[in-house]
């Protein structure tokens, strides 16, 4: 065993360490397209205290230290750009508590998506939070931590801005805790009235600290839901549309898919809308209100509400829902990857314009998959291509399309939603000199020897 | 190998890890080592990497493939869909390391007993029938059913106790059943799902034989395992004959009032054995046993049937014990997790189960809190 | 070519086609009118105002087809029922793949079209004397639906290649599963002289034959029942009476209620394509609140696709909803998904 192992070992324990070439493969990738790039060592911490020893020695050592949820991101962010340790979060895994009145939970930074659902449903049934369509093993902090969305999304922005503030170990391995849990042992509000400190982790990749706590926002879980989908085969009305739906403040989740496939999706965008209700007054209340909303499209042909066959409107349903991952076995290849840049909702048309172009340019399956956020003062459009990872030249096909993606968002002045460290570089680029400069500043104070997570986010 | 054309679809969502409400991870591997490269979609991708000659193998990634207790749980959360032949496809690996040669000693060890001494105990094949004495249980003569016993029920000391209360009641109930003893041979299910094909075939072709050869047409076996072998491997090789775990004989025979139960109060929580469970979809018939027992309380753990947790014996673990050691070796989790229902006996249909659940409550030290019990061994409790 | 007379129009003593209409209000001379400008190719307000429920033709007991009409005439106006988005999804939908799913197909088959709830309901004895030939496949789909949207040309390029597919399966007698598609072959291809070289079957005169035959296993259901009658079932009106015929046979008590035979209100699915919301929600209001009044505990459909519309509706009023087949099945003894 080498001394760092020893070290690392010290810490949490034999067996939850590990420099063998098993994990340095499996860990060395994410499911999606980035190069794989060896760690030296995985890590499975059990507690706060053992992630600080861990950043501590990686500070004295100089050792990258990369935190790792379920590695679901698609586009590399934990995998190790530079080697070191991958933290692996997963065994922090508690749900530590839930305060019902306030209505938010606090979970330690590797508890699933899935676990915390699962529990407020047994314990907490009318309390919910903004799950992503990311399968469940993904982790809360994890998709805190990269902006996610979820379900609440459309009515409450980012999941990052449904939190409450987190605990986070610092490069320099000091804890600290962000948000109204700076200052009492509630956790009710991220940053405001006081300066916002979340802002100087989150959307950062781990590379200025390590999330070991968040305190999640909880929100109202009404006895029913349902789905409705308004199509159009004109992309151009899209946006109206999407307006007339957030303007009622009836809808849960607004969601739009386009693809070619199955055939009864063939050349219309899809807007699909979710609503809730504790009876069946309020949801029809709201179903109603919508449909009217939409006459107009109606009357002058432009779209319509679908009927959804009751297999369809099963799997649009689910939470998170499984088709987000089967998506990846259309090809029978086991592959899906997407770019998401974060637009205005009115960019949609050229981006259905841009996704169809690159489609067929590169002869590749797609999907359309687009989230409206807060709203609709912006949306998540997401360019998914689906492969097969077996066919090189598939592989390579999705590669270049998804790099023109990232192009043509840096071109219309989308912002990357977890982006790839090309993209990340590519926005560094663009960015206004000052503002790239406080990242400077933000990154060398907090992590002077560069040990977290390096290669992200990096101004040079 | 086979199934290699399916590996690369693999997309290690993690869906496989989990239950299926997402409650907690199910995986036995998973849940001891945490390494994802134990869990399902990091075996996929694994076995890839080796077959692609990325990755060449190691005692750690023989450790890995063998780790697996083939509990299905991948098969049953994954939502892909080749999710039937997951644990079909870390079989085949383990064959590929088989036939190469580079299994772990403990591996190579249970080959080498099978194929000596006929049991992996490396007992004499003359004492298989000798737990059987002194009961009223016969040796097969064209009885309705073979009593098949098994391995672990003929020879390890805590199973041996099941296979005598599973046979003395079935006897009481007015079932026709003789034993092979001496003449039983092992079943297989274990030596395929470690890989060695060729010995498995051997195995079967013998059993099919030999049941052809007495007329055995009915078989009622005590262990799950050895259920799922017959009937789910042994007619592709020509086996013709109807086979019945124990508790899908005795639950029919309860509701019609064929054994004189007296109450007996107990809070009791079921175990659901993954060959009987997941494997062969069978939770009720055990429950409505327990349930025909007047003054028993079932109750059920978080993960039950199809979500229930894996004691850690299936897949060879019961022998080669890669599963064990620690706080996390997943019987100690399972025993922890009926402590929390406030149970008193954690009732089991499995011998193989039963003998891990039973380590884990002397390990956990709850000998005084909990006991495990074959289901058949709590019929007998409120007989007497 | 669509076979349609002005004349009878002109000599309608009571142009029921309109006069009934349950959407428009039209008394007979204006009913006449306006069937005579709608042939002659000019405007008229029922090419904007009609909802496409089909029942004009069954009103129209003169041998003329009304609804085709107006429905041929709003696509030479490009006049749009439906949003484009809509039929275009239609369209797809029933885009032939070649991927059908046959039975042992003998001269005598069930025809499923491509709804796969059928593949569940057709168990068990009512059908063993004919199963397992059947098919099913977008290769089988009718089109009918496309009157709906004002696109009989889809039909007409589409409903022949249907038809040669059942001919060059050599089949004599099919048995149609789904109503829609024996309007097809028994409605709605003879109105285009387009020849149809088997003979089709309701499924309903199937199933009253095959309940008289297993006569002796039928227990009385003993219970009152509503019927959802579908627009489909306007184009076969002259089996409207195997309704009664099955219900009396198995001991269902058929309520008498406000919406039933021609005045039958649709599911509403469709209306919401076309109007959104208002129009769909008041006739399906009406139409469960009738159920209810009548006093039915159960409501059986005889098209999936009004099962799937409202099937939770009226379970939700405390009627079970069940298929047709599923109730006959109940009757002879067998297991369904519902229970009586």
């Amino acid at each position: 065993m080498s001394d760092i192992v020893r070290s690392l070992a010290d810490i949490v324990g034999e067996k939850y360490v590990s420099d063998q070439k098993e994990e340095a493969f499996f860990y060395s990738r994410d499911p999606g397209l980035m190069p794989a790039r060896k760690p030296d060592y995985v890590v499975l911490p059990k507690t706060a205290e053992e992630v600080q020893a861990i950043v501590r020695f990686a500070n004295k050592e100089k050792i990258p230290v990369v935190p790792m949820g379920a590695s679901l991101s698609l586009t590399g962010l934990a995998i190790p750009l530079r080697g070191g340790i991958v933290v692996d979060m997963k065994r922090m895994n508690r749900i530590i508590s839930v305060n019902e009145k306030s209505r938010y939970a606090v979970v330690e930074g590797g508890t699933s998506q899935g676990a915390l659902k699962s529990y407020l449903l047994k314990n907490y049934p009318r309390l919910r939070h903004s799950l992503p369509d990311a399968p469940p093993a993904a982790t809360i902090a994890a998709n805190v931590m990269i902006h996610g969305q979820g379900r609440l999304s459309q009515q409450h922005g980012f999941n990052s801005d449904m939190i409450n503030g987190f605990e986070v170990i610092l490069p320099s391995g000091e804890i600290c805790p962000i948000g109204s849990g700076s200052m009492t042992s509630e956790w009710f509000t991220r940053g405001a009235p006081f300066p916002d400190l979340s802002g100087l982790f989150l959307g950062w990749c781990g590379s200025t600290g390590i999330i070991t706590k968040v305190a999640v926002r909880l929100y109202p879980n009404k006895k029913m839901r349902d789905v409705e989908i308004f199509i159009t085969d004109d992309e151009e009305i899209v946006p109206e549309v999407v307006y007339e739906i957030t303007h009622t403040e009836m809808a849960e989740d607004v969601l739009i898919f386009t693809q070619p496939l199955p055939s009864v999706f063939k050349d219309n965008h899809h807007v699909s809308f979710y609503i809730t209700g504790d009876t069946e007054e309020e949801l029809e209340f709201k179903r109603k209100v919508i449909w009217r909303a939409l006459d107009p499209f109606i009357k002058s042909n432009d779209g319509g509400f679908m009927s959804i066959p009751p297999g369809v409107k099963g799997s649009l349903m689910e939470m998170p829902q499984t088709s987000a991952a089967r998506i990846a076995d259309i090809k029978k290849g086991g592959g899906f990857e997407y770019s998401g840049p974060v637009v205005p909702v009115e960019w949609y048309p050229q981006c259905a314009r841009k996704l169809v172009e690159l489609a067929e340019k590169y002869d590749l399956a797609y999907s359309g998959m687009i989230r409206i956020i807060a709203g609709g003062h912006c949306m998540m459009y997401a360019f998914a291509f689906t492969f097969n990872r077996a066919d090189a030249d598939m592989v390579e096909r999705t590669k270049k399309a998804l790099e023109e993606v990232s192009d043509f968002a840096l071109e219309i002045g989308g912002l990357y939603w977890k982006p790839n460290v090309d993209e990340q570089n590519m926005a560094i680029e663009r960015m206004h000199p000052n503002t790239r400069d406080l990242m400077r500043m933000v990154k060398s104070n907090l992590d002077p020897n560069g040990i977290m997570n390096p290669g992200n986010w990096e101004v040079v | 190998m086979k199934h290699e054309d399916i590996i690369h679809r693999c997309f290690r969502c993690g869906y496989c890890k989990l239950t299926g409400d997402y409650d907690d991870f199910n995986c036995p591997a998973y849940r001891k080592f945490r390494f994802e490269t134990y869990s399902p979609g990091g075996r996929m991708w694994l076995i890839r990497a080796w077959l692609n000659d990325e990755l060449k193998t190691s005692p750690r990634f023989q450790e890995i493939l063998f780790s697996c207790a083939t509990c299905a749980n991948c098969v049953k959360h994954c939502v892909f869909p080749f999710s039937d032949d997951l644990v079909n496809i870390f079989i085949a690996a383990r064959e590929e390391m088989v036939n190469q040669g580079i299994i772990p000693p403990e591996v190579r060890d249970y080959f080498k007993n099978i194929s000596i001494s006929g049991n992996p105990y490396k007992e004499p094949a003359a004492d298989r029938g000798k737990w059987a004495e002194e009961t009223a249980i016969e040796p097969y003569n064209g009885q309705e059913y073979l009593f098949y016993v098994g391995d672990v029920g003929s020879y390890d000391d805590r199973a041996q106790k099941i296979a005598r209360a599973v046979g003395e009641v079935l006897i009481k109930a007015g079932l026709s059943i003789g034993i092979l003893a001496n003449k039983e041979n092992s079943d297989g299910n274990e030596v395929r799902a470690l890989g060695e094909t060729g010995l498995f075939e051997f195995l079967a072709d013998q059993n099919i034989d030999l049941f052809k050869n007495r007329g055995i047409k009915k078989v009622i076996t005590l262990d799950p395992h050895a259920f799922n072998a017959f009937k789910n491997d042994y007619p592709e090789r020509g086996a013709e004959f109807e086979v019945y775990h124990y508790t899908q004989v005795l639950a029919p025979l309860l509701e019609a009032n064929k054994l004189p139960l007296k109450a007996f109060s107990a809070n009791v929580t079921y175990h659901d054995p993954c060959y009987l469970g997941r494997h062969n979809e069978e939770y009720e018939a055990p429950r409505a046993i327990l349930q025909a027992i007047d003054g028993l309380e079932l109750v059920e753990m978080q993960q039950n049937r199809e979500n229930a947790f894996c004691c850690g014996g299936g897949g060879g673990n019961f022998f080669t014990d890669i599963l064990g050691g620690g706080d996390d070796s997943p019987n100690r989790i399972r025993v922890r997790q009926a402590l929390d229902t406030g149970a008193e006996i954690l009732a089991v249909a499995c011998p193989q189960c039963a003998g891990m659940l039973d380590d884990a409550v002397k390990v956990e030290k709850l000998e005084d809190r909990l006991e495990v019990l074959d289901v058949a061994e709590i019929v007998a409790r409120a007989l007497s | 070519m669509l076979e349609f007379n002005v004349n009878v129009c002109k000599n309608c003593p009571t142009s029921d086609c309109l006069v009934k209409c349950q959407y428009m209000d039209v008394d007979k001379d204006t009913a006449r009118e306006q069937m005579v400008k709608i042939y002659n190719g000019e405007d008229s307000f029922v090419l904007h105002d009609c909802v496409t429920c089909y029942a004009c033709e069954e009103y129209c007991r003169r041998g003329n087809h009304p609804f085709y009409l107006i429905t041929e005439r709003r696509e030479e106006k490009d006049i749009l029922t439906t949003p484009r988005a809509i039929t275009n999804q239609w369209v797809n939908i029933g885009e032939p793949t070649g991927k059908d799913r046959l039975g042992d197909v003998k001269e005598r088959v069930l025809s499923l079209g491509f709804m796969p709830e059928l593949l569940q309901l057709v168990r068990g004895r009512l059908f063993e004397d004919v199963m397992p030939s059947y098919l099913f496949g977008n290769d089988f789909f009718c089109h009918v639906v496309f009157i709906h949207f004002a696109k009989p040309s889809v039909i007409r390029e589409r409903l022949p290649l249907v038809i040669d597919k059942y001919r060059n399966l050599g089949v004599k007698e099919v048995i149609c599963m789904h109503d829609e598609c024996y309007g097809a072959f028994a409605s709605l291809a003879p109105a285009y002289g387009i020849e149809v070289p088997f003979t089709p079957i309701h499924y309903y005169e199937y199933l009253y034959g095959r309940l008289q035959a297993l006569s002796d296993d039928i227990k009385p259901l003993n219970i009152t029942a509503a019927y959802q009658r579908p627009c489909s079932a306007r184009l076969s009106a002259d089996k409207q009476h195997y309704v009664r015929d099955i219900m009396e046979l198995i001991g269902v008590d058929l309520v008498h209620r406000e919406y039933e035979d021609e005045n039958a209100l649709c599911c509403g699915e469709v209306m919401g394509w076309l109007h959104g919301y208002d129009l769909k929600d008041d006739l399906q209001k009406r139409n469960i609140d009738d159920m209810v009044e009548s006093g039915a505990d159960y409501c059986f459909f005889n098209c999936n696709a009004c099962q799937n519309a409202l099937s939770e509706k009226v379970a939700k009023r405390g009627i079970k909803p069940v298929h047709m087949i599923d109730l006959c099945r109940m009757a002879i003894g067998e297991k369904t998904e519902m229970e009586v």
